[in-house]
């Protein structure tokens, strides 16, 4: 996950290789997190052309970037006189579409407080994605996606395009930042932990499997809690810090950049793409809970096998149940969202 | 153990270039330091799973954050806004660089220091003056990041002769180079690759293309429009030298074909050298590609001006023209000042 990345920014990427033409598109990219997502995408040799899209200062972040000697285009998109059709220019025909788009969190505010603002930007974009790219990868970045990537999901549904298999919320950072505080307890290597994350992206909805790591046996159980809590509220953890000016921009940005890389090397049918993400998912909809988090395949159709998550000790199947319980309602709230707006 | 220090983290061009620093396998401990904002930047980078470790240190911690450093990238002050010209930044940039460097002087005598905060063509002699006066300067460790223009001059290229050419933006380094200085005039580009030069000559747009590169940074504060300057990008050419620094630093072989650095000619082996071939005695800094050993400048890489054409000699003397003037404005920010 990390080594894709990696390549973006050596000597190795910045050699030819052949490639297929994708378009990215950037919902946001003038934000905290668009940004420095853009810079990620506009070094990644997977793309050749790149549209970014934001209310305000699309333009001048697509000229910074295009002075970049990579070989992808990169154009600016803003809603005004010269482009009232902005948002649909940058959606038509795109390959991935990510969403950044929406307000961050201040301190003392949940992922669910943004609510309200956050799932009226998503819906709103994802009605020109089911016009202007219902096959493109869909990427939500936008919190809380527990219910934003709901909210596309039925928004897609209503234009009867939508794919499951296309549709992905980002947890990326929980896993990444699962390796980090690993690694830090532990004293290890933070680029050869890899945590198996389940569930949602949010707080008690998080659940990193630590049973299933044979490194973690050694720790104390007081310390594998402050460790799953500190998974779960790692966003916290940057809200706090950044007091007032905004959660997680730089590792939510290469996150999300990290993610992309890695659904375009499975839509290139590159072999064993293997990534955790929030998805359509088989594993608890008898329980009514049409959404999960688990690793999945990537592949040329996009999410090509969704894998099961193994055995869980007490501690967490008790995770499990109560996560369940939160995710089912943010769920719901994702969907009765869009049923009002109907 | 290599620790990175990073004075201005916060800003628009600090942020995404610790970003990037904190993805390079040759950092260990990646130290950022602003008068705000820093610990919630450091925290954000602290979560992603690469080997360096990330602080933040604010005003009174600058000790800290310089302390050990074996590189100090200096991106701090404020940006241009439409229809200010570099040198407009100067006052504001020219307290907090002598600040910044006084400190570095201070508390990191021996690190390498990237000079990122414009105009650059004063910064420099600003923080080697500074360096002199409290007898911490070493040759070869301050300079000038000039890789932006670099970085334009081979994307320009490619988009003035794109559509009959099957060049790759991303393998430009053997067939151009930029000298000179860091803004408008002084941005001297230079094709090592002759043809390609001569080809732009034939399509006519030789000119244009000079100019696009010199004047690059205008064009980004124009599309801009009032919310800044060149931050992505020149986070990415920041990050790009600063890479060439650390690889040299471990011993590891360059990625590029030259290296452009804006450097202090008294000092360097050939310096001498390179103020003969450019034609001027007194001229005491200039941007060409550099060697590096043990991530410090040893000696300039001259052949580039032994290859000149007559456009380039001439674009050359304008540019050396306009730096002297640059380079006194610095100069006297510091040696001015020590008089009173």
């Amino acid at each position: 996950m990390l080594r894709s990345t990696f390549q973006t920014l050596s000597k190795r990427t910045f050699s030819s290789t052949s490639i297929n033409p994708y378009k990215v598109a950037v919902l946001g990219a003038s934000g905290g997190i668009g940004q420095p997502l853009s810079l990620l995408l506009k070094l990644n040799h997977n793309v050749t052309d790149l549209r970014l899209y934001d209310l305000r200062n699309a333009k001048g972040v697509a000229t910074d970037l295009s002075h970049i000697p990579t070989n992808s285009t990169v154009k600016g998109f803003a809603p005004d006189q010269q482009q009232p059709d902005a948002l649909r220019d940058t959606i038509k025909d795109s390959d991935l579409i990510l969403i950044p788009a929406g307000v961050p969190r201040k301190p003392g505010m949940t992922r669910d407080d943004l609510f309200n603002i956050n799932a009226g930007i998503v819906h709103d974009l994802a009605q020109t994605i089911a016009k202007e790219a219902p096959n493109s990868s869909i990427l939500v970045i936008s919190n809380p996606v527990n219910s934003t990537v709901p909210i596309v999901a039925e928004v897609l549904k209503e234009h009867n395009v939508y794919n499951p298999k296309k549709l992905f919320g980002v947890t990326t950072l929980d896993l990444i930042r699962s390796s980090r505080f690993l690694s830090e307890i532990l004293k290890t290597d933070p680029t050869k932990e890899h945590v198996n994350v389940i569930g949602g992206h949010s707080g008690i909805t998080i659940i990193p499997i630590l049973s299933q790591l044979e490194n973690c046996s050694t720790l104390s159980q007081e310390q594998k809690n402050e460790l799953i809590h500190r998974i779960q509220f790692g966003g916290d953890e940057v809200v706090k810090a950044k007091d007032g000016a905004g959660s997680a921009t730089l590792s939510m940005a290469y996150a999300g950049a990290t993610f992309a890389d890695a659904v375009m090397r499975g839509l290139n049918d590159e072999k064993n793409v293997v990534m955790s993400s929030f998805v359509d998912s088989p594993l608890f909809k008898n329980e009514g809970i049409d959404f999960f988090a688990s690793k999945v395949t990537l592949g040329p159709n996009g999410v090509e096998k969704i894998h099961e998550f193994g055995k869980l000790n007490q501690h967490e199947n008790e995770m499990l149940e109560t996560c369940k319980e939160t995710l089912k309602k943010n769920i719901e709230k994702g969907y009765t969202f869009v049923k009002n707006k109907k | 153990m290599t620790k990175v220090t990073i004075l201005g983290a916060s800003g628009g061009v600090g942020q995404p270039l610790s970003l990037l620093l904190k993805l390079s396998p040759y950092i260990t401990e990646l130290s950022l330091y602003d008068l705000r904002n820093v610990e919630g930047v450091s925290k954000d980078l602290s979560h992603i799973n690469t080997n360096s470790k990330c602080t933040g240190h604010g005003e009174i911690d600058i000790e800290k954050a310089l302390k050990g450093a074996n590189l100090v990238i200096i991106p701090a002050g404020v940006p241009r806004r439409p229809g200010m010209s570099r040198d407009d930044l100067f006052k504001i940039n020219a307290k907090i660089v002598k600040s910044l460097v006084s400190y570095t002087g201070k508390f990191a005598p021996g690190a390498r220091i990237l000079i990122i905060s414009n105009p650059v063509n004063s910064m420099v002699p600003i923080a080697v003056e500074q360096l002199k006066l409290m007898g911490k300067f070493q040759p070869g460790n301050v300079v000038g990041v000039t890789m932006l223009d670099l970085v334009r001059a081979e994307t320009f290229v490619v988009d003035f002769l794109g559509e009959d050419s099957t060049l790759d933006k991303t393998k430009m380094d053997k067939d151009i180079t930029v000298i000179g200085g860091h803004s408008g005039n002084t941005i001297v580009p230079v094709f090592l690759n002759k043809k390609l030069g001569e080809t732009l000559k034939m399509k006519k747009c030789y000119d244009e293309f000079i100019h696009r590169v010199q004047f690059g940074g205008d064009e980004v504060v124009k599309a801009k429009d009032g919310a800044g300057s060149a931050t992505l990008s020149m986070a990415l050419a920041g990050y790009k030298f600063a890479e060439e620094i650390l690889r040299s630093l471990h011993k590891a072989k360059s990625t590029m074909t030259t290296i452009p650095a804006f450097v202090y000619l008294p000092g360097i082996s050939n310096g001498k050298e390179v103020q003969e071939k450019v034609g001027n005695k007194n001229l005491e800094y200039i941007a060409l590609p550099v060697n590096l050993v043990y991530g410090s400048v040893a000696s300039i890489d001259t052949t580039v001006l032994d290859n000149l054409t007559s456009e380039e000699t001439k674009l050359l003397n304008i540019a050396v023209k306009e730096l002297i003037g640059n380079i006194d404005k610095g100069k006297k920010f510091i040696i001015g000042a020590s008089k009173l």
